[in-house]
């Protein structure tokens, strides 16, 4: 048995999630390899060769290849899955774009979003927005697997895995990238950030939102929110956290105006500790604080900072 | 150019589903059943580029069982001009329903395939992307924009950390996310005539398709529950609270 896990990166840095991933990939038992796709990816590849637990790094690097279009990354990895047991990437838009292409071409199933490994063919899964937990066994000789990161602690440092290069596939044509539009932050990426900070309908506009940027800063958090914020337009769609959005389960999770649909609490109910601040005393978000404020959050948020200061 | 719109017939998003006693599964007899949400947007947008003179036809194509005709009479309120159901009582898992989506795209040639990036029962998001594999065509998943012109389509996709737009050859296949646009309210006199337009029932078998389930599932449970725990009096008992009891900041 052998696992080959689909790096995500930025051409010079490994992103965190393939850290998870990496973990996943281990306990699936056998060695595990990783592939990095990409134009110019020489450092990504490096730092994933410096990661516990990687026995091989498999480097395709070809200018077509920058921008990492699913079809292009897909028939890499197909080039060379067969000598691979298990195949996996982690639940990101990225990989979530990517492994459904491999598994179709692999004619096998996907188990998507595994949040645990039980045995080298069964593996637990959310199912309806995180109400239920499904163990599911696959009957294919190849497992196709996307991994929830919050499931699985980082790899830590300490590998010093061989590089192989591989032939790069040729550009499938099919698809050109135009352009990237990436809002400019200093604070950490929401999907792996210590602590969040999450504003729902109850900040009631785009410019009150705002106020949650000096108590974001305060706490070096980054920012989230719901997605009835999201579609209410006073948050960007990447911020948002839940079901449809992202998973996070940060050591403080601080939640700002949020009620607490179901949707949401499937996106945040693994944090470590959970803060609610809400006027409505009878919100779902209570059940799940650890903390619970009800209060004006207009007022709560300054005086937070505040006190924090 | 004719575009094919797929649905899926899923639990209702306001339904909160409840675990068997048994683990067998999750309790979904008499609950109310609606089309997906991402598929409703896929419609939606589908029935736009027809407006816009884009798209000659759309039709709406769902897999599963015979009530799924209820789903596709729903799309074609919204506008579809007609509907394709591969009707099976058998268990259908997203490798499948791309298998028959890729046969019935082969019957239909569509030029647009646009479907749901995700169903909220399974929450899997791989049958776009595995029809888009199967039939060699290009993809743009999670997409909040859409232009078609010239051959190709033009999408913008909701990635992490921002926007990204790619520009695809048609054949295509779209997966939408929520932000591509808000779906129609539909009206009765399109109910209406929605249950006169065609709606066509084929079999996997009419297709040369074998939908048998590749993945078993041993059991569902209930997710861990977290306990609520306490409501602090003010501002500085929680600040308080987070220093010296959770030690979190």
């Amino acid at each position: 048995m052998a696992a080959l896990v689909i790096a995500e990166h930025d051409n010079a840095t490994l992103k965190g999630a393939t850290l998870n991933t990496i973990t996943a990939a281990a306990q699936c038992g056998g060695d595990v390899a990783v592939l990095v796709v990409g134009s110019g990816c020489s450092a990504a590849a490096q730092a994933a060769a410096a990661v516990q637990g990687v026995a091989r790094v498999l480097v395709a690097d070809a200018p077509h290849l920058a921008d990492q279009l699913a079809e292009n990354v897909a028939e890499q990895a197909l080039a060379v899955a067969s000598g691979f047991s298990h195949i996996l990437a982690p639940a990101t838009a990225h990989g979530k774009n990517v492994l459904p292409r491999v598994a179709a071409r692999l004619d096998v199933a996907q188990v998507s979003d595994i949040i645990s490994v039980v045995s080298p063919d069964t593996f637990t899964r959310p199912i309806y927005a995180g109400n239920a937990i499904a163990t599911v066994q696959s009957t294919d000789a190849v497992k196709v697997i996307t991994v929830r990161t919050t499931g699985f602690d980082a790899a830590p440092q300490g590998g010093s895995a061989a590089l192989e290069s591989l032939a790069a596939v040729a550009d499938t044509g099919r698809a050109s990238f135009v352009g990237r539009e990436v809002a400019k932050s200093d604070r950490p990426e929401l999907a792996g950030a210590k602590i969040v900070v999450s504003g729902g309908r109850g900040m009631g506009s785009a410019d009150n939102f705002r106020i949650l940027d000096p108590l974001a800063d305060k706490l070096g958090a980054a920012l989230g929110a719901s997605r009835a914020a999201v579609d209410a337009g006073y948050a960007p769609n990447d911020w948002q956290v839940g079901q449809t959005g992202k998973i996070v389960a940060p050591q403080l999770y601080v939640a700002i105006g949020i009620s607490g649909a179901i949707q949401h609490l499937a996106g945040m109910k693994d944090s470590k500790v959970i803060v609610a601040v809400n006027k409505d005393e009878e919100a779902p978000i209570f059940g799940v604080a650890d903390y619970g404020l009800v209060g004006d959050l207009f007022q709560a948020v300054p005086e937070i900072v505040q006190e924090l200061s | 150019m004719k575009v094919l719109v797929a649905v899926k017939r899923v639990v209702d998003y306001n339904v909160k589903v409840r675990v068997k006693s048994d683990q067998s599964g999750v309790d979904i007899a008499n609950v109310k059943m609606s089309m997906n949400p991402f598929d409703e947007i896929g419609v939606e947008e589908a029935v736009r580029l027809r407006e816009k003179g884009v798209a000659t036809e759309v039709i709406a194509v769902s897999c599963g069982l015979q009530a799924c005709q209820e789903t596709l009479r729903t799309a074609m309120a919204i506008g579809a001009d007609r509907a394709i159901l591969v009707e099976t009582d058998a268990e259908l898992q997203p490798l499948a329903v791309a298998k028959l989506l890729k046969a019935v795209c082969d019957r239909e040639q569509p030029q647009l395939v646009i479907l749901g990036k995700q169903a909220i029962d399974d929450d899997a998001n791989q049958t776009g992307q595995m029809l888009a594999a199967l039939g060699n065509m290009a993809q743009a998943t999670f997409a909040s924009k859409v232009d078609i012109a010239d051959g190709r389509a033009k999408v913008t996709r909701e990635v992490d950390g921002g926007l990204e737009t790619l520009s695809i050859t048609l054949p295509a296949v779209v997966t939408t996310d929520l932000r591509l646009n808000e779906p129609r309210y539909v009206t009765l006199p399109n109910i209406m005539k929605a249950k006169k337009k065609q709606l066509d029932v084929l079999k996997p078998a009419d297709l040369g398709v074998d939908p048998a389930p590749r993945l078993r599932t041993l059991k569902v449970s209930e997710p861990p529950g977290r306990k609520a725990g306490i409501k602090v009096a003010d501002v500085k008992a929680l600040v308080d609270k987070l220093k010296n009891e959770a030690k979190v900041i």
